[in-house]
């Protein structure tokens, strides 16, 4: 189980640094969500894995999962959500300003883009 | 009634202050701009008065204010008898100083600028003598570069200014940075950054393996500061200052830090044979050189400046001998010093001022026209060439007598053959200052016709002059019990007492004297051939050095900056990326793998495929990236799978909450596609994705070893804690909400609001896109053709219209049992506005936004009210912010049920998120009415309760 989880930690984490490393915003941004994935999954192992044992408090249990990395892992989640639709937003404002959503400003200004 | 403490801390404060009222004043004129500058110094000198018995006594004056204790960081400051000197100095001179410069400064300059950088620096410099922090003694340090770098290039016009003023910036800035480092390694040594306890531990500092690093470090500090031999070019270019900055900052107190320095940490660094070589010297280097280089200068200032870089060295080379007596001469001198090179300054000042030049080759026969300046300038000149009966000769001899009798590089005969050329060509040079200014013929052809000034300006100087005499008839009167204490200070008590006096008798001193005073004057007369071959010789030229060296910086520092930051984000993160593995690497190779002590869990069926349907869901995004909508629904495939993964290894609320945020982003980044390109086209070349595929690899192949290698190691988590007392404490049993609106409710807090923020952020920026260019594009936009023409099916808008009561049940559900059982504030507030936004894509935005009660805005702000006010109430019951209280409570006919606060907490958290979604989506929704979009008066397209042919028309109503 310890190999799937890294194995799925490490192919998260390939595919997010390819995509990010790509010319325009909408790969880039599916490249970071991938990434925040792989993120979220790492934090998350840091507190080992367990299967099948009680996540919430009750008297019969003898063991309980580790429950620090889940609540920061929450947390991430949900401001990983936020910061996603924030770079959509300004991708989508570039997009449109522009005519395209490269990422790069490395050419020559591109002409004004009323095409 | 103030303590004595207290008004230590007062005074050092009082510049600063002070440093506000004369950019006011300036416009009430120039003689109450100057009058309000000299209140604070005055008042800080009062001060410096009241606290002066007891130092006098041997006592210290100390004042302890707590700032970062945990960091070491404290505003503690002492004074002593080398504070006190300091201090004395630096204030007296700062009055004088600002009476000239009243007269000084023409009409045309800035005047309560001046007055304002001169305070700056007053403050700064009075920081640095009465410091007992050295973290504190160091950012006064920086703020003296800093102010003396506004007023060295005070005359922005001049190029000279401007460029003095960086280097001596960029010269002082870089031995700050090393002394920075020094003062670190001491602190660490001792245990303690406060000076007070440094100097009790000179041994254990000595005898440390960092004591030779942390000494080289200071030392560039303090030679850079004080301009020592091979740092000492900056000093002569700082010249191009006004002159009362010249003499207060580049004579009198600023070069005079890194001696105060040395003399500080005397009884925690001097004693070595380290110090004693490097020290002494740098010294004598210094101090024969400057002196050297001063005879050949025709300008009156770079001459002075030459002179001062070279009593820079006496001073530096008598504290490196390390002896008591040594360090007592340089006290005496320091004060000496002062006295005769600020008159020096000013006097060259006054010359300048009524002659317009202070190119000596123009100059000549000024006693005659001006003779008031000229005995003032005589007087001080006479006493810098070290002529009794005045102080220069005395701390000169008593500089001599310590020479003669140091043994340095294996003999005395060096040492005393330097410090007596040294001595010589101060005489040489004071003389030719004196000779070729006011004496000889008078000429016709001065730039200007001189006269003396009006007396207001030649007060300061007089005042100095006059000290130099009455110090050197007087000795035990004016300087004795000063250069007592401050010595004692400097030496850790081990100076004797200080007996001055004219006559020592014939030693061997005198006898130096007598063949530098006679050499001197035989150089002056040779002046004219020496000067010829001075000037035929090459000498390497410092500034054009520096600027060759600073111009290569800035080529180099621009090359760095143009490979790397090129405006490429795709560069940035590539390189970003192969930095991380390089130093994750590394940090591998330091620790090395740890043995594994846990037992690999097994692998059922079930979560087998779900691995293979994840790595192939992520394989196609990365293959299929270039269609974008597929992209979309391939990464929803992670997500779910990710989800499924969490609900298998025991995370329920985080599957709960990955599951609706996927949800959400996913329909946001339909909504984004709608007005993106729907393909990215082929744009890197092959080389380029192979470049970073095999970047990628190697950054998913680290990761995941290091994943695998601590998963498979075991550790002890600090969660034990939150376990134990999520019942107890927070009084719910699911402990990851509990940690989240309890034990770490601050995160959580900090995290709504930034959730709230970036929504409100979406908003601006959305309004702000929507009154730009892009609104035109907007409005042009065409759709394409294939679009579907059932925009509001009848099929979504009732099944939306039902789901819409069992979502809400369902959110109030989540968020009621989130504290005992998985859900909670977070998702609840996700699964409410999913089912709000299913409204909006059955109905339409303008629909749906008619029907809207709550403004979002206002929800954002209520959330982080009420999670606030909750984290405030506990203040009430006096608890730490956010404690939460909860308790038991029977309402018949229910059943006992519990209510805390921290449900209170979550409120606002799910108000926040909310809000937060939903005006991220509608600020997003908003783009398409600019595009063009009709607004539907009703529910949906089709209603099967109206007539066939109503809704026929509706349509073509809505082509048209």
């Amino acid at each position: 189980m310890e190999l799937v989880v890294a194995t799925t930690i490490g192919g998260l984490t390939a595919a997010g640094v390819y995509l990010i490393l790509r010319l325009r915003a909408f790969p880039v941004i599916l490249g970071l969500t991938l990434l925040t994935y792989a993120v979220n999954v790492f934090v998350f192992a840091t507190g080992r894995l367990a299967v099948g044992v009680p996540p919430v408090l009750n008297d019969a249990a003898s063991a309980y999962t580790d429950p620090l990395p889940q609540a920061l892992v929450l947390t991430a989640i949900v401001i990983s959500f936020g910061m996603t639709a924030v770079l959509v937003l300004i991708a989508l404002g570039a997009a449109l300003e522009t005519g395209d959503d490269k990422v790069d400003l490395t050419e020559t200004p591109r002409g004004e883009g009323d095409t | 009634m103030v303590s004595g403490s207290g008004l230590l801390a007062v005074m050092v404060l009082l510049p600063f202050i002070g440093a506000l009222v004369p950019g006011l004043m300036i416009r009430a004129g120039r003689d109450a701009c100057a009058t309000f500058t000299a209140v604070p110094t005055l008042l800080a000198l009062v001060f410096l008065g009241v606290l002066a018995p007891e130092v006098m006594q041997g006592g210290t004056v100390t004042a302890r204010i707590e700032w970062l204790p945990m960091l070491g960081l404290n505003a503690n400051f002492f004074l002593d008898g080398l504070g006190l000197l300091f201090a004395g100095m630096i204030l007296g001179m700062g009055l004088l100083i600002t009476l000239y410069a009243r007269f000084y400064l023409s009409g045309d300059d800035p005047m309560g600028q001046f007055y304002t950088y001169l305070l700056l620096f007053q403050g700064a410099m009075l920081g640095i003598s009465v410091s007992d922090n050295i973290l504190m003694l160091l950012v006064f340090w920086e703020l003296t570069s800093l102010s003396s770098f506004l007023l060295i290039g005070y005359w922005k016009h001049l190029p000279e200014g401007r460029q003095g003023a960086r280097m001596a910036l960029t010269v002082t800035g870089a031995g700050g940075l090393a002394m920075i480092a020094g003062m670190l390694i001491l602190g660490n040594i001792v245990g303690s950054y406060d000076l007070s306890v440094i100097l009790q531990h000179g041994d254990e500092i000595r005898a440390s393996e960092y004591y030779l690093p942390a000494l080289i470090l200071i030392l560039l500090g303090a030679f850079t500061k004080s301009a020592q031999f091979p740092f000492h070019f900056w000093l002569p270019h700082a010249m191009a200052a006004p002159t009362p900055v010249s003499a207060y900052l580049h004579s009198a107190t600023m070069v005079k830090a890194g001696v105060f320095l040395m003399a500080r940490m005397w009884p925690a660094l001097a004693g070595t044979d380290a110090w004693f070589y490097i020290v002494s010297t740098v010294g004598l280097v210094t101090m024969v050189l400057g002196a050297l280089i001063a005879l050949f200068k025709d300008d009156l200032k770079a001459l002075l400046a030459f002179s001062t870089v070279s009593h820079l060295g006496l001073l530096t080379m008598l504290l490196g001998f390390g002896t008591p007596m040594a360090a007592t001469v340089a006290v005496f001198h320091i004060l000496n010093h002062l006295t005769f090179k600020a008159a020096l300054f000013m006097s060259a000042g006054i010359v300048d001022h009524e002659a317009h030049t202070r190119d000596i080759k123009r100059l000549g026969g000024l006693a005659s026209l001006m003779p008031a300046t000229a005995l003032i300038a005589v007087v001080a000149a006479l006493s810098m060439a070290g002529i009794p009966p005045l102080n220069g000769f005395m701390s000169k001899e008593l500089m001599l007598e310590e020479a003669a009798h140091t043994n340095w590089w294996g003999g005395e005969w060096p040492i005393i053959i330097l410090a007596t050329t040294g001595a010589l060509l101060s005489v040489a040079y004071s003389f030719r200052f004196i000779g070729h200014t006011f004496f000889g013929p008078v000429r016709d052809d001065y730039p200007h016709h001189p006269h003396d000034p009006p007396t207001g300006m030649l007060l300061a100087p007089a005042f100095l002059s006059a000290m130099v005499v009455l110090i050197g008839l007087f000795p035990m009167v004016f300087a004795g019990p000063i250069v007592d204490v401050a010595s004692a200070a400097v030496t850790g008590g081990r100076a004797e007492h200080v007996h001055l006096k004219l006559w020592h008798g014939v030693t061997p001193a005198l006898f130096m004297s007598i063949i530098a005073v006679a050499g001197g004057a035989f150089l002056l007369w040779l002046h004219r051939p020496l000067d010829r071959a001075w000037q035929r010789t090459p000498r390497p030229e410092a500034k054009a050095m520096f600027d060759s060296v600073v111009a290569r910086t800035v080529l180099g520092a621009r090359w760095l900056i143009e490979s790397t930051h090129n405006g490429a984000i795709s560069r940035y993160l590539a390189i970003f990326v192969v930095a991380t593995v390089l130093l994750g690497f590394a940090a591998f190779q330091g620790g090395g793998t740890p043995e594994p002590t846990r037992e690999m869990l097994p692998v059922p069926p079930l979560v087998g495929v779900g691995f293979v349907l994840t790595m192939l869901a992520t394989l196609a995004t990365v293959f299929a990236h270039r269609n974008r909508f597929r992209t979309l629904i391939l990464v929803s495939v992670v997500g779910l799978m990710v989800s499924a993964g969490f609900v298998y290894l025991s995370a329920p609320d985080l599957a709960l909450t990955q599951i609706s945020v996927d949800t959400v982003t996913v329909m946001l980044m339909l909504l984004a596609l709608h007005f993106l390109p729907k393909y990215t086209p082929l744009e890197s070349p092959l080389s380029m994705r192979i470049r970073d595929g095999v970047i990628a690899v190697i950054a998913g192949a680290a990761v995941a070893s290091l994943a695998y290698s601590f998963l498979l190691t075991d550790i002890s988590p600090i969660s034990d804690y939150h376990l134990a007392n999520s019942y107890k404490g927070g009084g719910g049993t699911n402990v990851v909400n509990v940690i989240l609106v309890d034990f770490r409710g601050y995160d959580t807090y900090g995290e709504i609001v930034v959730l709230g923020i970036a929504g409100l952020t979406l908003y601006a920026l959305m309004e702000a896109l929507l009154n730009g260019p892009a609104s035109r594009r907007l409005r042009n936009w065409t759709f394409p053709p294939d679009r579907s023409r059932d925009r509001h099916p009848l099929m979504m808008v009732v099944a939306t219209r039902v789901m819409m009561p069992i979502a809400a049940l369902v959110g109030v559900y989540i968020f009621l049992r989130g504290h005992n059982l998985p859900g909670g504030g977070f998702v609840s507030g996700l699964v409410i506005s999913i089912a709000l936004l299913m409204q909006y894509m059955a109905s339409g935005f303008a629909w749906t936004q008619e029907r809207k009660r709550f403004e979002y805005h206002a929800m954002i702000g209520w959330g982080v009210i009420i999670a606030g006010l909750t984290g405030a109430g506990a203040w009430l019951a006096g608890a730490p912010f956010l404690t939460s209280a909860f308790g038991y409570f029977t309402i018949p006919p229910f059943e006992e049920f519990e209510l805390a606060t921290a449900m209170l907490f979550d409120l606002g958290v799910f108000l926040t998120v909310l809000g937060a979604v939903m005006l991220m989506l509608y600020s997003l929704s908003r783009m398409a009415r600019y595009a063009g979009e009709t607004v539907n008066l009703e529910p949906m397209d089709y209603d099967p309760s109206r007539r066939v042919d109503a809704a026929i028309e509706a349509d073509k109503k809505d082509e048209a």
